[in-house]
C-alpha cells in the first residue's frame, strides 16, 4: 500500500512537472523567438486577422531585430477581460488592442494610454494613409490615443441565395418585406434568421440598426453623450417592440439563446442552409471563406444593407459596426518599448504586403487608395461592396457596447438579452437603461 | 527506557506538535486571510480596475443589496445547491456502497465510472455544449427529436441541465468518498448481523448507513459548500444565461467585476459569498454532533 502511494505520488509529481514545462512552452510560443525583456509586447486576437498580424510582425522582426516586437494571441472575450486586468495591475502589453469609444476613454481617463497627437502631427504619412472617418474613432477630446490597425467592419445582412431561390424570395429591402419573409421560410422548414444569442453582442446589432433606421444617428449620439433620459427616445421603444414582434413571429433559429457566436455556430446555420439570413459583422466573411469555401466561392452567399423602416428618419445608407480595430500605446511602457512601437506603427504596419494579406483574407483595410487592389481580388464583389458601404455612409456608428462605458455596456447587453427572451418589456428596458446614464 | 515510553505517551495524549501546522498556516494567511481583508477593503471603494481606487463608503453595498440581480443570483444558487444535493447525495451513496465490494466486474465498472473525474470542468462544459446544441448536437445528429430540445436556451429547462452536468462531473468524486467510508466498516459487524439473520437491505439500514454518518457529513459539506463555487462549468456552458436563469452568485461576482468593471460591487458580492460559505460549513459541522472528531474504529 505504501509502495503504491509512493508510486502514485511520483507519477503525480512527474505529471505536474510535465504540465509545467508544457505550460512554459505555451507561454513562450513561436512569437517570442525574437526579442528580449525590454522588447515591445503586443497582444492580438485569434481568428480572422491573426495570420495577417503574425506575418506582419514576423517581417518586422526580421528586418528590425533591434526593435523586435513580442506577439501573443488571445480569444476575443478572454482578451477583453485579460487586458484590462493586466493593464490595471501594471502588467499590460506595449500595444493595447482596442475598438475605440467609451472603453478607450476609460483607458485615457486612467492615464494608461499615450497621447499620440504629436506623433500623428509629425508623421503626415501615417495620418494620410487612413480613411478620415475611421481615424477619428481613435480621437478623444481632440487628442489621438489610438490608430486603426486592420479592416473596416460594418454590420451586414447576409443571406443564403440557395434557400432564397428555393422559396422564390428576394432579399428584403424594407422591414415589412423582412417580416413577410418569416412565415414563408418557416413553412419551408428553414429558420428565417440565425443569431448567436448566448454571446449577447449579436443581439445588439438588431437594436443598433433598428434605432438607426427609425430615429437616425442622433438617438444614440445623445445616449453616448450621457444626456439624461436619452434612452426614452421613442425610436428606442419602437425598435425594441419590433425585435419582440420578430421573436414572436418565430424569426430566429430554434435555440438562438444557446448559440455562441465565438464558436461560429451562428454562421454555420447560414451556410448549411438551416437558416436563411444572419445579421453579423463584416468579419464573418473572412471565417466563412475559410470554413465554407465552396459556399462562398460558388456565389451562394448574398449580402445587403439593413432594410429601411417605413416612416423612419434614418438614411438607409447609414452604417453601424466597427470602423476598425486600433492600437494604443501603453503610457507605462519604457522609452525603448515606446520607440519600437511607434516605429512599427510608422513603417511596419499597412506595408504593401500587409494590405495585400488583409485583402487576400477577405477583409477591407482602412487605408486610402486601395480600390485597384480590391478590384483585383477574387472577393472583389464583397470587398468593393463593404468599402463603398463604409466610404459612402453618411453616418458610421460604433458598436454601442464599445461606444458606452463598460458598466453601461454590460447592463445594456444583459437587458437586451431579456428583451429577446421576452422577460422584460421595452418600457422596462428604457427605464433600467436610463438609470445607468453617467455610470 | 521508562522515560522514553512516558514521553511518547505524553506526546500521544497531547497530539502532534502545533508546529506541524505552521507551513499550512503561513499559506492560509498569505493566500486566504490577507486577500479576504483586501476584498473587504475593496468593497468600500469605487474602482473600475484601471484607474485610482477611491474610498466610496457604503455605495457598493447599497448597489449590491438593492440590485434585484443579486437576489436572483442568490435564489439561483440556492436552487442549484438544493437540486444538486438531492440528485448527487443518494446516487453517490448507493454507487459508493455498490463499488466498495471486491468483485472484479465492479472494479472494472468503477474505473470506467471515474472517468468524468479526470476531465476539467471547461472540457466537460464544451463537450456538453456541443452535444446539447439544438441544431448540430446529439438530437439532430442521431435523428432523435426528443433530444433536440433547446436544452441550454430554455429558461425553465436550463437549470436542470446544469444540475445534471454538475452531477455527471461530481458524483464520481463523492462515490469515491463513500466507497472509502464503506470499506472502513469492520466486516465483523456484517458477519454478526448475518448470524442474526439480517438481510441485505436490513444490513444497509442498520449498519452501513449509521456507520457512514461522518462520511455523509463530510461529503454533504463538500457538496453544499462546493456548490457555492460552481463557476467554470456554468460560465462555459451557459455564460449565466439565457437571461439571468443560471447566473450563480460566483458568476454574478465575476461578471460584475470583470465585464461591468465594478470591482467595489464585485468585492461586496465576494464577501457575501464567503459569509454564506462559512455559515453553511459551520451548520453542517454542527449536525455531526459533539464528539464528531472522535474515531469510530473499534479499539481506538
Amino acid at each position: 500500500m505504501v509502495k503504491l502511494a509512493l508510486r502514485s505520488a511520483a507519477i503525480a509529481v512527474t505529471a505536474a512537472a510535465v504540465s509545467i514545462s508544457l505550460a512554459a512552452c505555451g507561454s513562450s510560443g513561436p512569437a517570442s523567438s525574437a526579442g528580449n525583456a525590454d522588447s515591445a509586447t503586443m497582444w492580438g486576437l485569434t481568428g480572422g486577422n491573426q495570420p495577417v498580424l503574425q506575418k506582419s510582425i514576423d517581417a518586422w522582426n526580421k528586418a528590425h531585430p533591434d526593435e523586435a516586437v513580442k506577439l501573443d494571441f488571445f480569444a476575443n472575450d478572454a482578451y477583453k477581460t485579460k487586458v484590462r486586468t493586466a493593464v490595471g495591475a501594471g502588467q499590460g502589453p506595449t500595444f493595447v488592442y482596442g475598438w475605440g469609444g467609451g472603453v478607450l476613454k476609460s483607458y485615457v481617463d486612467a492615464g494608461q494610454v499615450a497621447d499620440l497627437s504629436d506623433f500623428v502631427a509629425s508623421n503626415p504619412d501615417v495620418k494620410n494613409r487612413y480613411l478620415p472617418s475611421v481615424l477619428k474613432n481613435g480621437v478623444i477630446d481632440g487628442k489621438t490615443y489610438a490608430l486603426p490597425n486592420n479592416n473596416v467592419q460594418p454590420v451586414v445582412l447576409y443571406y443564403n441565395k440557395e434557400v432564397f431561390d428555393k422559396i422564390g424570395a428576394q432579399a428584403p429591402k424594407t422591414w415589412d418585406e423582412l417580416m413577410a419573409l418569416v412565415p414563408k421560410f418557416k413553412a419551408a422548414g428553414i429558420a428565417p434568421f440565425s443569431l448567436g444569442g448566448q454571446s449577447k453582442w449579436p443581439d445588439l446589432m438588431w437594436l443598433e440598426y433598428l434605432v438607426e433606421r427609425i430615429g437616425g444617428p442622433d438617438v444614440f449620439a445623445n445616449i453616448a453623450a450621457n444626456k439624461p433620459g436619452a434612452w426614452s427616445d421613442p425610436a428606442v421603444k419602437e425598435a425594441l417592440s419590433k425585435i419582440q414582434n420578430l421573436v414572436d413571429a418565430g424569426g430566429f433559429a430554434n435555440g438562438f439563446s444557446s448559440i455562441a457566436a465565438d464558436s461560429n455556430a451562428d454562421q454555420a446555420l447560414l451556410y448549411t442552409g438551416k437558416a436563411a439570413m444572419i445579421l453579423q459583422g463584416g468579419w464573418i466573411y473572412q471565417s466563412m471563406k475559410k470554413d465554407a469555401a465552396d459556399f462562398v466561392k460558388n456565389g451562394k452567399l448574398g449580402y445587403v444593407t439593413f432594410p429601411a423602416v417605413s416612416g423612419g428618419k434614418g438614411d438607409p445608407a447609414n452604417v453601424v459596426g466597427n470602423p476598425s480595430n486600433f492600437w494604443s500605446i501603453s503610457s507605462k511602457a519604457t522609452d525603448s518599448q515606446k520607440k519600437a512601437a511607434l516605429d512599427y506603427v510608422k513603417s511596419g504596419m499597412f506595408t504593401d504586403a500587409d494590405t495585400q494579406a488583409l485583402i487576400d483574407s477577405g477583409a477591407v483595410p482602412v487605408t486610402t487608395g486601395i480600390e485597384s487592389k480590391l478590384a483585383a481580388s477574387p472577393d472583389k464583389d464583397f470587398l468593393s461592396y463593404v468599402y463603398g458601404m463604409a466610404k459612402n455612409a453618411p453616418s458610421f456608428t460604433l458598436s454601442w457596447d464599445q461606444a458606452l462605458s463598460p458598466a453601461q455596456g454590460d447592463a445594456m447587453l444583459a437587458n437586451l438579452d431579456q428583451i429577446f427572451l421576452k422577460k422584460i418589456s421595452p418600457d422596462q428596458f428604457v427605464s433600467t437603461m436610463n438609470a445607468t446614464i453617467g455610470k | 527506557m521508562s522515560t522514553s515510553t512516558g514521553s511518547s505517551r505524553r506526546v500521544l495524549e497531547k497530539g502532534p506538535s502545533g508546529w506541524l501546522a505552521a507551513p499550512a498556516l503561513v499559506f492560509f494567511l498569505l493566500f486566504a486571510i490577507i486577500p479576504l481583508f483586501g476584498v473587504l477593503f475593496l468593497s468600500f471603494t469605487k474602482w473600475d480596475g484601471l484607474g485610482e481606487i477611491k474610498l466610496d463608503g457604503l455605495s457598493s453595498w447599497t448597489t449590491v443589496l438593492t440590485d434585484p440581480v443579486t437576489g436572483n443570483a442568490l435564489w439561483v444558487t440556492a436552487k442549484i445547491m438544493f437540486f444538486s444535493f438531492i440528485v448527487q447525495a443518494p446516487l453517490s451513496l448507493l454507487l459508493g456502497v455498490f463499488t466498495s465490494a471486491s468483485q472484479k466486474y465492479r472494479a472494472a465498472l468503477a474505473v470506467l465510472y471515474f472517468v468524468p473525474l479526470l476531465l476539467s470542468s471547461a472540457a466537460v462544459a464544451i463537450a456538453y455544449k456541443a452535444l446539447l446544441d439544438p441544431n448540430f448536437g446529439l438530437g439532430p445528429g442521431l435523428g432523435l427529436p426528443f433530444l433536440a430540445q433547446d436544452w441550454l436556451g430554455n429558461s425553465d429547462l436550463v437549470l436542470f441541465v446544469v444540475v445534471f452536468v454538475i452531477a455527471w462531473q461530481f458524483v464520481p468524486f463523492h462515490t469515491l468518498i463513500y466507497q472509502g467510508g464503506v470499506r472502513q466498516i469492520p466486516a465483523s459487524l456484517y458477519e454478526a448481523a448475518q448470524i442474526d439473520g439480517a438481510g441485505r437491505v436490513q444490513q444497509f439500514f442498520a449498519i452501513t448507513l449509521p456507520q457512514l454518518k461522518y462520511t455523509i457529513i463530510t461529503s454533504s459539506t463538500l457538496m453544499v459548500v462546493g456548490s457555492l463555487a460552481y463557476f467554470d462549468l456554468v460560465f462555459v456552458l451557459t455564460g449565466g444565461g439565457p437571461g439571468y436563469s443560471t447566473r450563480l452568485l460566483p458568476l454574478h461576482m465575476y461578471l460584475t467585476g470583470f465585464k461591468a468593471n465594478d470591482m467595489g460591487a464585485a468585492s461586496a458580492l465576494g464577501v457575501i459569498l464567503v459569509v454564506i460559505g462559512l455559515a453553511l460549513a459551520l451548520l453542517l459541522q454542527r449536525l455531526g454532533g459533539k464528539n464528531r472528531n472522535a474515531s469510530q474504529l473499534e479499539g481506538a
